[in-house]
């Protein structure tokens, strides 16, 4: 190995990226728009939405817990109906997204410390099922109240939501975020570096230099591990700064469980570049690996709450591992040190997936 | 003292056999010509040379190193100037040079002098700040050679590297391979082009694989002293359709007025044809020709290689 060689193929990877405008575009923008998309879609805060009540016990006390609901502006009230029937008519139709249902018997069941009242909603859309959860939390007094989904056979996210125990939320969801963008970034970039070069025909010129595999695909995914370090810095800082995400445990921390992620992800893009045949193949792998990642990896759906299976398969993923590392350390406060087996998790999977790219690349074109 | 030596050089990709028992002899400091239509066989058997493509069978011997084996001992030792430009578009023509410099062993204090040596030299002075993909083909080939010499190979391998030229950058291209021939490099150059092919000190003509032909283009045309000759006649397209029918013509090739005809032996003398010619009504003057290596080209594969071309040549 050549520091000469290696600072060389690194150089040029830098010049050539600096000329490359899409992903320039990609590396700020990716982290940007993930941030704010996810960020403001879960702080959104409805309000007026379009109810209908129910009340069959129409008491005191019930009209007064109606009333609250109405109070806190997220609800409206627009049609008053007899039965819970005619409630789940009007949500099938649109006309209104949350149900309000208080049956018969609300005194007994308040009593009794039962549920006492029923919201439904429209669980097609999640902004509605955030807030009805937001409505649910509400104090009545003693009572406890239970959310439904109206739609739950019949659309699928809504069950998703009601078995998601976590509450989401820009605190939960940024440092996940950070995993995800490294990710989709890292390993697009590097997916397609080696099979660019075979398209447009200079890798015929560097194998027939003295430019050896590991300084080739070392030098090719150096320059990389900055940009993926530049992304998280943006990603941190636009969390704090916008939505006020604390972090718990030290900065350095959290860069080092970045780093092993980047270095991952790398590792893994050139796998997929030497296993490609056109750049487009290799966005396609990509993207394939991509999926298991969001959602299998704990960031979309709890990982405890997976079939034996999946989570075997998740074990496999970097963001996994990554996941559990970041939310110890920005949001428990635990050390690096002490989430030791993640880290050494994605530490073997970036050596694995280095070797084997450096194995499979062939000083040859045949 | 060959600096190439190759024999039974085979190389099949699936049932296509690209190469087909090549033996190949190129002497020191000579400027070697491949000579063979496209799909011959020409590129494949340079990247076996270099140590890319592994052959199916055969032995290679290179700078006395033992190849694919000893392929990376080879490469810092030769320069390759790939068929298709393969230098970097999105680099500078600086920033390609520095690149190669430096993977390519030139020492690093020495490195800046030469790449202003070079700039010089292949007329890039005045470019050296645009980017590759942008330069004329013209430029873009002078920029590949600059980089495949950067580290003063004792070997460079040039890959039809006057294909996408115009002529005149074809001559000035052509005298810089000279220069370099003269300071003892060796050089291999494939081409189709047969006026390059004439220029060069010893020549292999390959065709469909196989090598039909070899040595210098005075020996290669001097083998068919005899067999060359011009037909002047007032109606070619007859005398041609009468010419080609005779079983001792190979091929008989218009070029402008006169025809070119090529015999299989001296057997088929002036007389005779002059003869065949009056019995079909054709009126003609016949002389002797210089055989020129299209000539060689036709009497070793039976056909002409890319008529068009070479009669443009
Ligand atoms: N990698 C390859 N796979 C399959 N066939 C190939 C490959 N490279 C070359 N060939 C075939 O081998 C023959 C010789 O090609 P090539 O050496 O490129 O000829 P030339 O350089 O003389 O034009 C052609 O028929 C070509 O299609
Ligand atoms: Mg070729």
């Amino acid at each position: 190995m050549s520091g000469r060689r290696l600072w060389a193929v690194m150089l040029k990877e830098l010049r050539q990226l600096s000329r490359d405008r899409i992903t320039i575009a990609m590396i700020l923008g990716v982290p940007v728009m993930q941030l704010i998309l996810f960020g403001y879609a879960i702080n959104l805060n409805p309000r007026g939405l379009q109810a209908g009540i129910a009340d069959a016990a129409n008491t005191q006390a019930s009209r007064a817990v109606v009333m609250d609901m109405v109070a806190t502006g997220i609800i409206a009230p627009r049609l008053s109906v007899a039965t819970p029937q005619e409630l789940t008519a009007a949500l099938r139709r649109g006309e209104i997204s949350v149900g309000v249902v208080i049956p018969p018997d609300f005194e007994a069941r308040r009593f009794d410390g039962r549920e006492a009242v029923q919201v439904m909603v429209d669980g097609s859309d999640t902004v509605v099922q955030a807030a009805a959860r937001q409505l649910a939390q509400m104090p009545l007094d003693s009572e406890v109240s239970r959310v439904r989904s109206a739609a739950d056979a019949s659309a699928p996210i809504s069950v998703v939501s009601f078995f998601n125990p976590q509450r989401r939320s820009p605190v939960n969801i940024v440092p996940g975020l950070i995993g995800v963008i490294l990710t989709m970034t890292m390993v697009l970039f590097t997916g397609v570096a080696i099979v660019r070069e075979r398209e447009r025909g200079n890798m015929e010129l560097l194998i027939a230099t003295p430019v050896s595999r590991t300084e080739l695909m070392v030098g090719k995914v150096s320059p990389y591990v900055g940009i993926g370090l530049l992304q998280t810095t943006v990603v941190l800082a636009l969390g704090t700064w916008l939505f006020g995400v604390p972090i718990a445990g030290t900065l350095i921390d959290v860069f080092a469980a970045a780093m092993l992620l980047i270095v991952a992800n790398l590792a893994l893009g050139l796998v997929i570049s030497t296993r490609a045949g056109t750049q487009f193949q290799a966005m396609q792998i990509a993207f394939f690996v991509f999926l298991p990642s969001i959602l299998l990896s704990g960031f979309m759906f709890p990982f405890a709450g997976m079939p034996a299976a999946a989570q075997w398969l998740a074990e496999l993923l970097p963001l996994t591992h990554f996941l559990r590392l970041i939310r110890g350390i920005m949001l428990r406060g635990a050390a690096l040190a002490e989430l030791w087996q993640e880290a050494v998790a994605l530490l073997a999977f970036a050596a694995v997936m280095m070797t084997l790219a450096i194995r499979r690349f062939r000083k040859r074109l045949d | 003292m060959n600096v190439i030596r190759a024999r039974g050089l085979t190389k099949r990709f699936g049932a296509l056999t690209a190469v087909d028992q090549v033996d190949l002899d190129v002497p020191r400091a000579t400027v070697y010509g491949f000579l063979g239509p496209n799909g011959s066989g020409k590129s494949t058997t340079i990247r076996m040379l270099c140590g890319l493509l592994t052959p199916s069978a055969g032995a290679i011997e290179v700078l006395g190193l033992e190849i694919p084996g000893q392929a990376e001992a080879l490469r810092l030792r030769i320069g390759y100037m790939t068929q298709k430009f393969s230098l970097f578009d999105d680099l500078s023509v600086r920033e390609n040079l520095e690149f190669l410099a430096a993977v390519l062993g030139v020492p690093r204090s020495a490195a800046p002098q030469r790449i202003r040596e070079l700039l010089l030299q292949f007329n890039l002075a005045d470019r050296e700040r645009q980017m590759a993909g942008t330069l004329s083909g013209g430029q873009k080939q002078r920029l590949a050679l600059a980089g495949a010499v950067i580290h003063r190979p004792e070997l460079l391998f040039l890959d039809e590297p006057t294909s996408a030229v115009d002529p005149e950058s074809r001559r000035d291209f052509w005298e810089k391979l000279f220069d370099l021939a003269d300071v003892g490099t060796t050089l291999l150059v494939s081409t189709h082009y047969m006026d390059e092919a004439e220029r060069c000190h010893r020549l292999a003509i390959l065709d469909q694989g196989r090598l039909v032909a070899d040595g210098t283009p005075a020996e290669l045309t001097g083998a068919l002293a005899g067999r060359s000759l011009i037909v002047h006649a007032a109606a070619p397209r007859r005398a041609q359709q009468a010419l080609s029918a005779v079983p001792g013509v190979l091929s008989v090739a218009q070029i402008g007025n006169v025809l070119r005809v090529l015999t299989a032996g001296a057997g088929t003398s002036i007389g005779q044809l002059h003869d065949i010619l009056r019995a079909a009504g054709v009126e003609a003057r016949i002389e002797a020709g210089t055989p020129n290596l299209e000539d060689v080209f036709v009497s070793a594969t039976g056909r002409r290689a890319q008529p068009r071309e070479a009669a443009a040549a």
